[in-house]
Formats: structure tokens, C-alpha cells, sequence
């Protein structure tokens, strides 16, 4: 039973995709030789930076010999068929053996496959796994053809059992497999011969490789940890870095250096970007002050000085780096603070183009200020604050800190709103208002925040289907499905309440449309509408500014642009009610329930939408639910036939004196209760007392069912039932369209 | 790798170093391009000789300009203006990195001290449409070189592939020479009858620049030249290869790839005054990039671009 070794050696691999390849190395080869018959005990992958390492414990010395059975035709066959089977079998007539089967005799060929060497199956799916390796990214090197993710240099390839261990002869485009490899880059350079998978690690760590990687992340925790308490300091946990960085190194060495006083008071994110981004720092912090004030950095080598020179380096390269970013957060400040203030930065913005066809940054603030301050009243913010805070949300965009880290963009525009004296709210809306960027991230709660994060979202849906530029497969280049969904979330999660069509969407697809029509007249050098349409958002005199550009542009009539904005309202809201579809199904709730809440008045208030889904999807749950959608579809499914067969609606004058038998009468009884329950419920809103009053109609309607045939011979009894029948679709059909469910 | 090392006194030295090192290691040492580049790998001797299959190893010094980079020369690091070392060569050979590291002991940084390290970076032109993969190489948590091995140029597959290293050779300077402000470091020897320190001779033209770069050039102007050098550098390709005076076959690919070098640069400049728009951006690194695949393409029809007389 040999153990094999693999180590493919190459020039220095990326951190991020070590792990991934180590994995990809140990299933590739391990599926191969599984797959030509080498089964074995075990098998571990690892990798450092210069390396890909696969062990192999108690593998087949060789796949076993096997025997197939193939069944020919029949032995009085002619002459060709057996030939041809023979060909195929590779046997002569004489190695056939002749069955009596209950069809007669049958020729069959037993097909000897021999075992093959361990090395030779070795060599073959190592060569295939190097040549298919599922690297994120690949490359050529020299004059060669061969791919790797970067130079590859040796491939140490090796059997070793008890008597010794043989190398497996494999050549890859010029690169010969042997039992070497090489040390730490700069400690141990130098050739290593090793025999064995324990000879290998153990000459490696003598050589300062710790191959495992999982053993130099504990390493540099560890020493990270220690490092910081003894300085009374601890470190910022960030599992991502520290991945990362055990990735960087082959022989780990923590060093921790000082951030200098100057750059103490940077906002702390500042520093952490700066340090985790750019040198791969770990942060320190001083529980007491709550302050970053060192770092941690990890070397890949000791040296004579105690690493004296490469921490003063490293604090050298830092201070550099904060140097820009204080320089940054001065000029910055003095802009924000200064008379003009931050709007100095929201003018800048009118020359930074948005879209072609929207427009500025500028303008897209514009219409978000004007946005916020509709819905302001609507989530219950302050209409002039929520303007103020749209109007500086993105004001940042034109800091210096912003230009140089993007990703500190809307935090940065939180401390410059507080340094110019903004109110909380909208520091905090700056900071907020791109929330959610993610379906786990979470949605803005303050009043202010969520007029401004949905006028945000809600601009940008508008304005790219005002242009016919809507998410298609999977290209969403503007993530306008992340828009939706956020302006989903922030609307259910909030529990807040709004007519999307009549309240919002109707103006800002307007105004939109408008803007649009106006961009044409200003791109045709007619700009005399300019002022009307810089003033036209917040106007009450929308419309009659509208007709006048409408009056004013031969080729757009009032009815094409008020037709124009239907299309878009009903399409924008279906893409929306899409992405709920999709939202609420993580949550469980089924597509066909939410379609069938879809088909009811006021869609528009997405909230109540969720409301009712769930609490149909409740309720669907529970037996009664269950059965009373076969009794409505039943109810239904009869009443459709007559209608459709008589050519008249059934749909007034069910009268209990008709009713014949009790379960009749019951139903009519039960009808009447469960209407007087669920008309006040719905009106209140109240979903879930709305729907358990009908499914408490399940038995009423069952027990009807079984004891009366609707089409009497009696025709004032049957137009009767059908009415009473009627009355079942009415009342259920006010709480949801059940017609939708499925089965 | 075993001559003695002398530790450098000033950014001179530093450059001469690596001048003599790369000699030594065969290759042509090349002066710097006559024209506004952004980076060393804008020199014709890079971009347009990494391509066909011609050998090739050269190394230059590029003065670069990158005009949002400008604060004034008040920033300890960073200028408008600055050194590239450029090494090129083609196919790369499978020591490159031992070569790579030999230059850093040339030039005065001591193996045993520094904690050198291979930092995944891959890089990609947009604008040349060109990319690689390779690394930043970290000295001290300092990025001192760029080192990549060339996948693809002007939309060109690379084969060979050439390795290309880039120096920084500021900052490089600055860390080797221990300075901690790029305007002091001694530019010539500073026991010199007159010591020239890089402020000396940069500190006024980094004001004037980074004044005119960010707030006074003419972006009218500017868009201008943009389109004038678009224009022009297609004329040159749209060109017939027979020249009807000399009656020889002429490819023009580097009087069409300077005016590819200009678009490029004006494009900066532009940014720099902060009226490229972001989706404008990406439109005019196109055009750019589409002059860049021309000249790539007229190139690879020029004998050093591996083109056979009498080949179809």
C-alpha cells in the first residue's frame, strides 16, 4: 500500500485562490485514481504561497485486473456478425464461449482487462489535472504553451511504500517530476531530497515552510493576540485578513508597529482601510480609548535584527499613507466647514456626467431632493430635512477621501455633514442612504435615511425605464434588481405603508419623462426651458409646465406622454412585484400565493402585499386552508360552467327560503358570519382575522358538497344554489384571487 | 549577484545601478521616449515590442506624468511627474524573479534585512488593450516594482510571453536611501561641489504643473487635441503600405502609435480637470484603446513586429 506525494512548485501563487486550489488538486487526482480503479485510505491537500501539495495514504500499488462479459450473437449467427464481434472483442472464435440460453446457443466474449501500475495511473491524471486545472485565471510564461496560474518550476511527484520510494516518471512541457523541491525563498533556497510525506514537511519546516496553512493562521492569531495583550491592546478581529495574509507568507514572523501621533485622530475607518487594503495591517485597538493606535504586520522571514529594519519599513510606508489620507481629511474639512460648505462639492457634481441620457450627478440630486421631501411625509420624516440630507447625501462623491478610497464613500460624507453642523439625521442619511446594498445588509430605520435611500432607489428605477434601459438576463449594469429589492425591503421591513402608483411613482415617472423631453430641447441648444425644469420638481404646477413642453414639442402629445407613463408605471411595478416574488420566496411564501394577492386592488402598497401573502400563506397552511381551496375551486369551477353554458352571471338573489336541505341552510348562515367578519377585517387590514373567517367556511362548504347536487331538475332551487355559489366566490374573492393557487 | 554593494548616496546613483545591472544581464539599455507617457510601458520598446515573436530585452528609465497624482510637491510621495524604470524581456526567462531580485542587492537593499514578498496584482491596460498577470513586489510592505508577465497587448495574444518588470524609481530611491520626503532626497552626489536635491529641481515645476493640471488647462483645447490626434493617427494606418515616393512597403505604426501616446495623455490631462464624467471615461478610454489595437495591428505588418517579406 504506497503513499503518494504530489508537489507542484511555481512562482508565487495568489492568497485568495490557494485554498481553492488545494482543494481542486486533492479532488482532481483523487477522483482520477478512483476512477481507474486506485482506491485509497486517505488524503490531505496544502498550500503556501509557492506551493500545492496533495498526500495520498494507502493507495492500490496497482488497479485490479478485471473481467467483462460481453454477450454476442447467436452461435449459428452468420459468418460476418461473429466477425465483426470478434473485431470489437479483440478475440478469436476459439475464446468465445458458447451459452445455451432459452433463445438458443449465444456466443459470449469474457474480455480480460489486466491491472495497471499505480505509477502509470499516477502519471496520467496528475498530467490531466495540470493541464485542466480550474485556475480563476491562468497564464503563459516564456515560449512555452502550458497554463498555470503562474510559472510553474518542478512537479515533485512520489511513491513510497516500506521498500523505498520511486519517482513517477511524468514529463509536463519540458518539466521532469522528481522527489525535490526547494525551501523558503531567502532562508533555505537551496535543493531538498525528500522520500517520504513526513520526510517532506519535516525538511520544509527546517527549511522555514510551515506547509499547512491553517497552521500559520493559528501561528499568526496566536502571536497577533499575545503581541497586543501584552501591550495592554487588542486586535481588530478580521478573519478575511488573516486568511489573506497567512496566504503571504511561508514562515510567519508578527511584528507590531506604531500608527504616528499625527494620524491618531483620522476616523477610525480611515485608518482601518488604509492599513487592511493597502498593507495588509491588521488593526490595534486600545480598549480604554476605543482609539486604532498600532498595527500589526506579518513578515515572511527572521531576521539578524529581529526584524527591526522591516517594522521600521513597514511604519515608514504607513505614515506615507496616512499622510495622503490626512491631507485628504484636512482639505476636506476645511471645504465642509468653510461658508459655502458642502455645497461647494454638490455644484462640482454637475460636471460629472450620471448617464448620458439622465444627466448629472447634480441633476440626479435634484430630482432625489425633490423625491425625499414627497415621500418624506409618507415615512414620517421632516420634508425640509429629508430634502436637505438628499441634497448632501452624495456630496462626498466630490471629496478628496472619497476620490481616493470609493469604498469609504457615504461614511465620509457622515463626518463631513457632522463637521459642517448638519443634523444627525442627515449625517446619518449620507451614511445610510445607499443601504441595502445587499439582501443581507441592513435597511435604514430613521425616518430621514428612509426618504432619502428610497428616493435614491426609486430615482434610479424610473430613470432607466423612463430610457428603456431595464435589466435583461442576467445584465443589470445599473443593479437595478438590487434597487428594487432595496426599496422592497426598506418599505416591508419598516413597516411602512405607501401607494407606490398614486403617490410616488405617478409624479417621478412624469417628472422624468419630462426632464428627458426638456434634455432634448437643451441638447438642441433651445434653452430657454432651463429654468422652468431646474424649479419644475418641487412645483405644484407640474402638469401645466408639462403640456406647455408638450405644446412646445410637435411630436409629443399630452395623451402619447401620459400614455408613455403608464406603460412604464405598469411595467416598473410588475418588475417590482417580481423581485418580491423572489423576496418573499426565501421566506418561504409561494410564488402562485402571491399572485393570487397580486390580482387584488392597491398592489401598489407593497407592504400590504407582503401582509396579505403571508397571511394567505398562513392559512393555506392549515387543513381548513387547505380544503377550502378545493371547495372555492369547486364552488367555482361549477358556477363557471352554468354561466358560461345558460350566458348569464350568477351573481345576485340566493335566497334561504329555496334552501332545500340543512347543509344548504348552514352554508347560507355560515356565509352570512363569515361576511360580517371579513368585511371589518379587511377594512382594518386585518389579514390574517380576514382569512380565518374564510376558511371557516371550508366545513359549511364541504358539508354542502356532500349532501346537494347543485343542478336540480328544479330550476328556481338550481339558479338558487348557483347564487348561493356565487356568494362563496364573492366573499373569498374579496380576500385574495384563489383562482391563482395551484391545485 | 556577487559583486560588493556599495550603499547609494543619492537618486543618481540608484538609476546607474540598475542601468549597469541590466546591462549586465544582456539587455539594450534604451533612452526614455520623447513624449508624454503615463508609465514606462507606453515606450514603443514595450507595448509595440512585446508583440510577434522577434526576441527582444531592453531597459530605459521613462519619465511618467500622471496629473490627478499632482499635490504642489508637498506630498512626501507623490507627484505629477516621476521616474519609471522599464525592463522588457521577451521570451521571459524562467529566472526572471532571481534576476529581479539580484537588481534590488545592485542597488543597495541587503536580502538578509528586507522582507521582500510577491503581492498578487495583475495588470491590465485598458486603454492599450493589454493585460498580464504577475505581482507588486513588497519591500518592508512597500511596493517597489511591478512584475508581469504579458498576456495580451493591443489585443494581441502574447506568444512569447515577455516578462516586464517597472520600478518606482522614486520611491524605491527614497526607502534605499532612508529619505522621507521625495523633495530631499540628494538627486547627485551630495558631497558634490553643488549637492542638487530632487526639490531642487522638481519642487517649482510640481507647483506650476499640478496649478496648470488641475485648475488652468484649457479643457476646450484639450478635447480638441484629443480628436485631432484621433484623427490623425487613423489617417497614418489608413495609409496604403507601398510608399508611392521610395516605392517601398512603409507601415507607419509608431508615427500612428505617438499620436495614440497623445490621446492618451490629453485623456489624463482631462481627468485631471475633473470633466470626464465616469461613463464618459469609459468611452474615451475606448477610443483610445481602439487606437492602441490599431497601431498594435499595423505593427504586427512591420518586420520588428515578426512580419515576413514574401509571407502572405
Amino acid at each position: 500500500m504506497p503513499d503518494l506525494l504530489i508537489e507542484l512548485f511555481s512562482e508565487e501563487i495568489p492568497a485568495r485562490m490557494q485554498a481553492r486550489a488545494a482543494d481542486d488538486l486533492k479532488k482532481l487526482v483523487t477522483n482520477g485514481l478512483v476512477e481507474a480503479g486506485l482506491t485509497y485510505a486517505s488524503a490531505a491537500a496544502f498550500s503556501t504561497p509557492r506551493r500545492l501539495t496533495l498526500t495520498v495514504d494507502g493507495m492500490l500499488d496497482a488497479s485490479p485486473s478485471l473481467t467483462e462479459e460481453r454477450k454476442g450473437p447467436r452461435a449459428d449467427a452468420p459468418e460476418k456478425a461473429i466477425e465483426g464481434f470478434l473485431r470489437g472483442a479483440g478475440l478469436t472464435r476459439d475464446q468465445l464461449e458458447e451459452r445455451e440460453t432459452p433463445k438458443g446457443a449465444i456466443l459470449f466474449a469474457m474480455i480480460k482487462k489486466p491491472g495497471r501500475p499505480a505509477s502509470e495511473i499516477v502519471a496520467e491524471v496528475l498530467e490531466a489535472t495540470i493541464r485542466n486545472f480550474p485556475w480563476p485565471k491562468s497564464m503563459r510564461w516564456g515560449n512555452g504553451t502550458l497554463r498555470w496560474v503562474r510559472p510553474l518550476h518542478s512537479i515533485l511527484c512520489l511513491l513510497s511504500a516500506q521498500d523505498g520510494a520511486q519517482v513517477v516518471p511524468l514529463n509536463v512541457d519540458g518539466i521532469e517530476a522528481g522527489a525535490t523541491t526547494r525551501g523558503h525563498r531567502f532562508l533555505a533556497p537551496d535543493t531538498l531530497t525528500v522520500n517520504s510525506f513526513d520526510d517532506y514537511t519535516a525538511k520544509l519546516k527546517r527549511a522555514f515552510v510551515v506547509l499547512d496553512p491553517a497552521e500559520r493562521r493559528d501561528a499568526i492569531w496566536h502571536d497577533a493576540t499575545n503581541m497586543a495583550f501584552a501591550n495592554g491592546l487588542e486586535v481588530v478581529e478580521d478573519a478575511g485578513l488573516l486568511a489573506e495574509v497567512a496566504g503571504l507568507v511561508e514562515w510567519p514572523v508578527v511584528l507590531m508597529g506604531k500608527i504616528g501621533d499625527a494620524f491618531l485622530d483620522l476616523p477610525p475607518e480611515v485608518l482601518q482601510t488604509s492599513m487592511r487594503e493597502h498593507q495588509k495591517f491588521f488593526s490595534v485597538r486600545n480598549p480604554k480609548t476605543g482609539r486604532i493606535e498600532r498595527f500589526i504586520t506579518v513578515a515572511n522571514r527572521t531576521t539578524a535584527d529581529d526584524g527591526a529594519t522591516i517594522l521600521a519599513g513597514n511604519e515608514k510606508v504607513l505614515s506615507a499613507r496616512l499622510s495622503d489620507a490626512k491631507f485628504f481629511w484636512e482639505n476636506d474639512l476645511r471645504i465642509a466647514t468653510s461658508d459655502a460648505g458642502m455645497q461647494v462639492w454638490v455644484d462640482r457634481l454637475s460636471n460629472v456626467t450620471f448617464h448620458n441620457k439622465l444627466g448629472t450627478q447634480a441633476e440626479l440630486i435634484s430630482r432625489m431632493e425633490a423625491l425625499a421631501g414627497e415621500l418624506a411625509p409618507m415615512v414620517g420624516a421632516d420634508a425640509d430635512e429629508a430634502r436637505e440630507a438628499a441634497r448632501f447625501a452624495k456630496a462626498d462623491l466630490s471629496s478628496e477621501m472619497v476620490y481616493e478610497f470609493p469604498e469609504l464613500q457615504g461614511l465620509m460624507g457622515s463626518y463631513y455633514a457632522k463637521a459642517a453642523d448638519k443634523s444627525d439625521a442627515i449625517a446619518a442619511a449620507a451614511k445610510e442612504h445607499y443601504a441595502p446594498l445587499g439582501p443581507s445588509d441592513d435597511v435604514p430605520t430613521e425616518p430621514v435615511s428612509i426618504a432619502v435611500a428610497l428616493a435614491e432607489k426609486i430615482d434610479k428605477l424610473t430613470g432607466f425605464w423612463a430610457i428603456d434601459e431595464k435589466p435583461t438576463g442576467s445584465k443589470d449594469p445599473f443593479a437595478l434588481r438590487r434597487a428594487a429589492l432595496g426599496v422592497i425591503r426598506i418599505l416591508v421591513e419598516n413597516d411602512l405603508s405607501v401607494n407606490l402608483i398614486a403617490g410616488v411613482l405617478n409624479r417621478q415617472v412624469l417628472a422624468t419623462l419630462i426632464i428627458l423631453k426638456g434634455a432634448e430641447f437643451r441638447n438642441e441648444g433651445e434653452k430657454l426651458l432651463s429654468p422652468e425644469l431646474s424649479k419644475l420638481l418641487g412645483s405644484e404646477k407640474m402638469s401645466e409646465i408639462s403640456y406647455m413642453i408638450v405644446d412646445a414639442n410637435a411630436s409629443a402629445t399630452e395623451t402619447s406622454l401620459l400614455e408613455k407613463m403608464d406603460s412604464i408605471e405598469s411595467n416598473l411595478l410588475a418588475f417590482l412585484h417580481d423581485r418580491l416574488k423572489v423576496y418573499l420566496k426565501d421566506q418561504g411564501v409561494r410564488h402562485d400565493i402571491i399572485d393570487a394577492c397580486i390580482a387584488m386592488e392597491g398592489n401598489d402598497d407593497l407592504t400590504l402585499l407582503v401582509k396579505r401573502a403571508k397571511a394567505l400563506s398562513e392559512t393555506l397552511k392549515t387543513d381548513d386552508g387547505e380544503n377550502l381551496i378545493q371547495g372555492f375551486k369547486r364552488a367555482n369551477n361549477i358556477l363557471t360552467q352554468a354561466e358560461e353554458a345558460d350566458g348569464v352571471e350568477y351573481s345576485f338573489g340566493a335566497d334561504i327560503k329555496f334552501a332545500e336541505t340543512d347543509k344548504e341552510r348552514a352554508l347560507f348562515h355560515a356565509l352570512d358570519t363569515a361576511e360580517a367578519q371579513i368585511k371589518p377585517a379587511m377594512e382594518a387590514q386585518d389579514f390574517s382575522a380576514a382569512m380565518s373567517a374564510m376558511a371557516s367556511l371550508r366545513g359549511p362548504i364541504d358539508a354542502f358538497f356532500n349532501a346537494v347536487q347543485v343542478n336540480s331538475d328544479n330550476g328556481t332551487v338550481r339558479r338558487n344554489r348557483l347564487n348561493l355559489l356565487s356568494r362563496i366566490r364573492t366573499i373569498c374573492s374579496s380576500v385574495a384571487d384563489l383562482t391563482k393557487i395551484d391545485g | 549577484m556577487s559583486d560588493p554593494v556599495q550603499r547609494p548616496r543619492s537618486f543618481q546613483e540608484i538609476i546607474l545601478a540598475l542601468q549597469s545591472y541590466w546591462a549586465r544581464q544582456g539587455c539594450a539599455i534604451l533612452q526614455p521616449y520623447d513624449m508624454e507617457v503615463g508609465a514606462g510601458t507606453f515606450h514603443p520598446a514595450t507595448t509595440l515590442r512585446s508583440l510577434g515573436t522577434t526576441p527582444w530585452a531592453a531597459a530605459y528609465v521613462q519619465p511618467s506624468r500622471r496629473p490627478t497624482d499632482g499635490r504642489y510637491g508637498e506630498n512626501p510621495n507623490r507627484l505629477q511627474h516621476y521616474y519609471q524604470y522599464q525592463v522588457l524581456i521577451k521570451p521571459s526567462p524562467p529566472n526572471l524573479q532571481e534576476l529581479y531580485l539580484g537588481s534590488l542587492q545592485a542597488i543597495g537593499i541587503d536580502m538578509a534585512l528586507h522582507d521582500i514578498r510577491f503581492v498578487e496584482d495583475d495588470w491590465e491596460s485598458p486603454t492599450l488593450g493589454a493585460w498580464g498577470l504577475g505581482w507588486e513586489v513588497w519591500c518592508d510592505g512597500m511596493e517597489v516594482s511591478q512584475f508581469t508577465y504579458f498576456q495580451q497587448v493591443g489585443g494581441h495574444d502574447c506568444h512569447p510571453v515577455s516578462g516586464e518588470l517597472t520600478y518606482g524609481l522614486e520611491r524605491l530611491a527614497m526607502y534605499v536611501l532612508g529619505v522621507d520626503h521625495v523633495m530631499e532626497m540628494p538627486f547627485n552626489d551630495p558631497d558634490a561641489p553643488i549637492p542638487l536635491s530632487y526639490g531642487d529641481i522638481f519642487k517649482q515645476t510640481e507647483e506650476e504643473y499640478a496649478r496648470w493640471n488641475f485648475d488652468v488647462a484649457n479643457t476646450e483645447v484639450l478635447l480638441d487635441h484629443f480628436v485631432e490626434a484621433e484623427n490623425e493617427c487613423n489617417a497614418i494606418l489608413s495609409q496604403d503600405a507601398q510608399d508611392p515616393k521610395t516605392g517601398k512597403r512603409i507601415v507607419m505604426a509608431h508615427p500612428a502609435y505617438d499620436q495614440c501616446i497623445k490621446a492618451s495623455h490629453i485623456f489624463n490631462l482631462l481627468d485631471a480637470r475633473g470633466v470626464i464624467s465616469v461613463t464618459e471615461r469609459q468611452a474615451y478610454i475606448g477610443r483610445v484603446r481602439t487606437l492602441a489595437k490599431a497601431c498594435a495591428d499595423a505593427f504586427v505588418q512591420t518586420r520588428a513586429g515578426g512580419w515576413l517579406e514574401g509571407a502572405a
